[in-house]
């Protein structure tokens, strides 16, 4: 069996971009991941917004990461085909107390950086942002908070990753491991690998998986549910700006975001919970966030809702990142990487390799790299269905062409599951969810997904 | 966006290759009128009635009765004959607004630009789907609505689930039940959140028979199961929750207009249809646009759909020859008390248009029907009714109204309705 130089376990945001940077930087990459697609776990919901570090904790490896993620994600996004809709963010005063707030939250985004920030009046919040509720008194505007695709990114770090030789498995999960002081073996439910170093990015089973390969984990995840409710596009005419509430010490509170897709989301709730597969939904929260949407817009009450998710965050007991070295047992866990781990991916991507370089391995970086495109799903760029010959339109709410569809189920990382075909081409997510589309779906995708749509034939 | 392969002109462009859309194209040709374009984005035309396999269709178009594939076969061709021309798989992405519409459209050839002097959107229903019921609990494959359990059976002869709970008691509801027999699906339960079923009660003998147990006053509160439905939790009516094992939950009914197209171009949206608002010559708040169909009101029978789109076609043709009433000056119709929704929202004078007023209840009720102008009762009409049944007042009762009408209902509105007899 051949050793590669890293074993990555996770194919989420981090394990994604880690396995881009790791293969660029030339080391043999073999990225496991036990569902059967990437952001399978914690990186499947998020609010996608591409975060400046403003308030982020100075001095934090969470704040380098973060800035140097945002850096590199505007470096490399014309190269994948990448979206950027550059909303800016308000942080919003709703009260005399968050607006005394304000000045505290200005001053740490100038610590950290973020020097383009400015106060707006409430008179200038309405000139930005009429549909705003007059109740907002002021607010600390944030030009460089943009949002993107939470999803394609990723496919495409991976499609280069596996392109310059990176070996991806899908459908493994590491049941066990030894170290004999040079090299790792694991035994995964996809076969046994071996390679000299592990990366734990493992997300909301990180502390698991240190405990039962290492003997013990340094930290505790404690999963922290968010649940999102996502307006119809004709919500998107009725806001620009992503609106931030003044964060309180436990979250970052609800905001209020337009999407690439072109809808208007609003969550995260923070729900603290000891399961960490089942992210359900419950009416309560979604009622609760549709009133706090209402509250600061309220033109959203006569917007229907498209969607509703939720989405686990792998907190711990606390705050910061747990990013940690053995080297003793050629070990990094990549631990605790919350919702700022979209932004901050690539830049943990790069911190990590500092830490294996200072491990004191050395590759030779390719040069020239590949650079895939993805597809793009944003509604302010050009979409497939403007270009003859995609066959038919599949799904009419996302405007989704069976040639895309064809794409994603072929080639490189093809889709595993329905979730991924979803994230890859966006079917299904629109305001019919699948009443239009889902039984071609079924038929289209027959025998090619891990759980099927169709039971079986008719009769 | 790129330049466009093909501009073509038409004298109507008809967006909608259901019932109401072709039975307007047919009779504006029958009028005869030139350059009718109908443009459809699925594949095939018909509408719903494409995948609807089970009767009864056709009596009051054809004369007898069809299963919905035969009667969708059946409008498409007696369009084409008529001289229609229909662009199949053709999807209407824009409408600009100049001497003549500018619409803008997607199409496997690429983009299609249709300048047409006037346009019927006749884009249908479809049904709330889960997400916006905001239904706790898992998010699992197999949490469909019916018009997609029609096309897993009918369109691509797949099944969907074998033990679904059904959800609602609409009409729809119960033709699901047919569905699930035909792909060899058998219902655990169909529940209701009413004490009552939303049809009459005495078509509940379908359920009965196909051993469905019906469940009312009952609440889903949790969908259980990963990666596929594995079981619900129901809210009974003692407070007590019951969990249920299945394998798909089918969410029924609640019909939404597919209203996305009418809301992008800028047409005024009456809340209470989620649908266009019109005069009663269908013209909505953009008088060269009309509407026709489930999209003007949630939700009416295909043949319902074909007659009121046979009329519709016929104002267009009026207006083409200049024999419509301006469409300026218009009183407004409003929902009051007891009332969802009233169509058409506003009435224009000099013609009758629309022969009947469309409303629905927004609960069960018995009492009577009141309209009021100016603070003054103008009419008032007896009334029982349920909230998905069709309630019709003449028009010409409101024709000479100088200004704005309130509809509203007085006496008993209740949930529990054992006491009901018929509806207007």
């Amino acid at each position: 069996m051949s050793v590669a130089d890293v074993a990555i376990v996770g194919a989420g945001a981090v394990g994604c971009a880690m396995a881009r940077r790791f293969t660029l930087e030339g080391a043999r990459v073999i990225l496991l991941e036990r569902g059967a697609d990437l952001l399978s776990g914690a990186s499947k919901g998020n609010s996608a917004i591409l975060h400046t570090g403003f308030d982020a904790p100075p001095g934090s490896v969470e704040l380098s990461c973060m800035q140097a993620g945002y850096a590199e994600y505007l470096r490399i996004r014309d190269d994948f085909n990448l979206p950027l809709l550059e909303t800016g963010a308000m942080v919003v005063a709703w009260s005399e107390a968050e607006r005394a707030a304000l000045d505290s939250i200005e001053a740490q985004a100038r610590a950290n950086g973020v020097n383009d920030v400015r106060r707006l009046t409430s008179a200038e919040i309405r000139a930005r942002e009429p549909e705003l509720s007059p109740r907002a008194q002021e607010a600390l505007l944030v030009p460089g908070e943009h949002v993107i695709d939470p999803w394609s990114p990723f496919l495409a770090y991976l499609k280069q990753s596996e392109a310059h030789g990176a070996e991806i498995v899908f459908g493994a999960e590491v049941a066990a491991g030894a170290f004999d002081g040079t090299t790792w073996t694991l035994q995964t439910t996809a076969g046994t690998r071996q390679a000299k170093t592990v990366i734990n990015c493992a997300g909301l089973y990180g502390d698991r998986l240190d405990a039962k390969l290492l003997g013990a984990a340094s930290f505790q995840i404690k999963p922290r549910k968010g649940q999102f409710v996502v307006f119809d596009k004709a919500a998107s005419k009725i806001l620009k700006t992503i609106i931030l509430p003044v964060p309180s010490e436990r979250t970052k509170g609800v905001v209020l975001t337009r999407t690439v897709f072109g809808n208007v989301l609003v969550g995260p709730t923070a729900e603290e919970q000891d399961d960490r597969d089942r992210a359900t939904v419950e009416e309560e929260a979604l009622r609760g966030l549709l009133a706090k949407a209402e509250e600061m817009v309220p033109a959203l009450a006569t917007v229907d809702v498209t969607a509703i998710y939720a989405g686990l965050r792998p907190a711990t007991e606390e705050k910061g990142y747990r990013i940690s070295v053995r080297d003793d047992r050629n070990w990094i866990t990549v631990g605790g990487i919350r919702s700022t781990g979209l932004t901050a991916s690539l830049g943990i991507a790069q911190h990590v390799y500092g830490l294996y370089r200072e491990m004191g391995h050395q590759h030779a970086a390719v040069i020239d790299p590949l650079l895939p495109r993805v597809p793009n799903l944003a509604e302010h760029r050009p979409r497939d269905w403007q270009t003859a010959g995609y066959g038919e339109i599949v799904c009419h709410c996302e405007m989704v062409t069976l040639r895309e569809i064809e794409q994603a189920m072929t080639g490189s990382i093809p889709a595993g599951d329905f979730g991924g075909l979803r994230r890859r081409t966006r079917c299904g997510m629109g305001r019919c969810q699948g009443f239009y589309c889902n039984a071609q779906l079924a038929r289209l995708t027959g025998g090619r997904l891990a759980a099927p749509l169709a039971v079986g034939d008719a009769g | 966006m790129s330049a466009p392969f093909e501009v073509r002109s038409a004298d109507v462009l008809v967006i909608g290759a259901g019932p109401a859309g072709l039975s307007a194209a047919t009779r504006l040709r029958k009028l005869g009128i030139a350059n009718v374009l109908v443009v459809e984005r699925e594949p095939i035309g018909g509408g719903i009635p494409r995948h609807c396999g089970h009767p009864p269709f056709g009596m009051r178009e054809f004369g007898r009765i069809m299963t919905g594939p035969a009667y969708a076969r059946r409008l498409v061709d007696r369009a084409v004959k008529s001289g229609v021309e229909l662009l199949l798989g053709c999807t209407v992405v824009s409408i600009d607004y100049a001497d003549d519409l500018v619409v803008t459209c997607a199409s496997n050839r690429g983009l299609l630009t249709v300048v047409a002097k006037r346009a019927i959107i006749a884009t249908g229903v479809r049904e709330r789907p889960r997400s916006a019921r905001l239904v706790s609990g898992d998010r699992p494959i197999g949490v469909i609505n019916t018009g997609a359990l029609q096309e897993y059976a009918y369109l691509h002869k797949l099944a969907p689930f074998r033990r679904p709970l059904i959800v609602g008691t609409e009409l729809v509801s119960l033709s699901s039940l047919l569905t699930c027999r035909k792909i060899g699906a058998q219902p655990v339960a169909m529940i209701e959140n009413r004490n009552e079923p939303s049809v009459r009660p005495t078509s509940m003998w379908l359920p009965r028979l196909l051993g469905v147990p019906v469940r009312y006053g009952t609440h889903l509160v949790d969908i259980k199961g990963r990666p596929r439905v594995e079981g619900v939790t129901l809210l009974c009516p003692d407070g007590r929750q019951e969990d249920i094992a299945c394998d798909g939950v089918l969410f029924t009914g609640s019909f939404k207009p597919e209203a996305s197209l009418a809301r992008s171009i800028g047409l005024d949206i009456d809340p209470g249809t989620g649908g266009p608002v019109i005069d009663q010559f269908a013209r909505t708040t953009e008088p060269r646009i009309f509407a026709a169909g489930n999209i003007l009101h949630p939700v009416e029978t295909a043949g319902w759909s074909w007659r009121e789109g046979r009329r519709v076609g016929s104002f267009v043709a009026d207006d083409l020859n200049g024999r419509l009433p301006a469409a300026g000056h218009a009183i407004r119709l409003t929902p009051g008390a007891g009332i969802r929704y009233v169509v058409p929202q506003r009435i224009v004078s000099g013609g009758e248009g629309l022969s009947n007023l469309q409303m629905r209840a927004s609960d069960i009720v018995s009492g009577s029907l009141i309209a009021q102008a100016a603070g003054k009762e103008i009419c008032r009409l007896p009334l029982t009714s349920a909230p998905e049944r069709r309630i019709l007042a003449p028009v010409a009762i409101f024709q000479n109204a100088k200004s704005d009408i309130t509809i509203s209902v007085e006496g008993k509105t209740t949930t529990d309705i054992r006491s009901r007899s018929t509806c207007v």
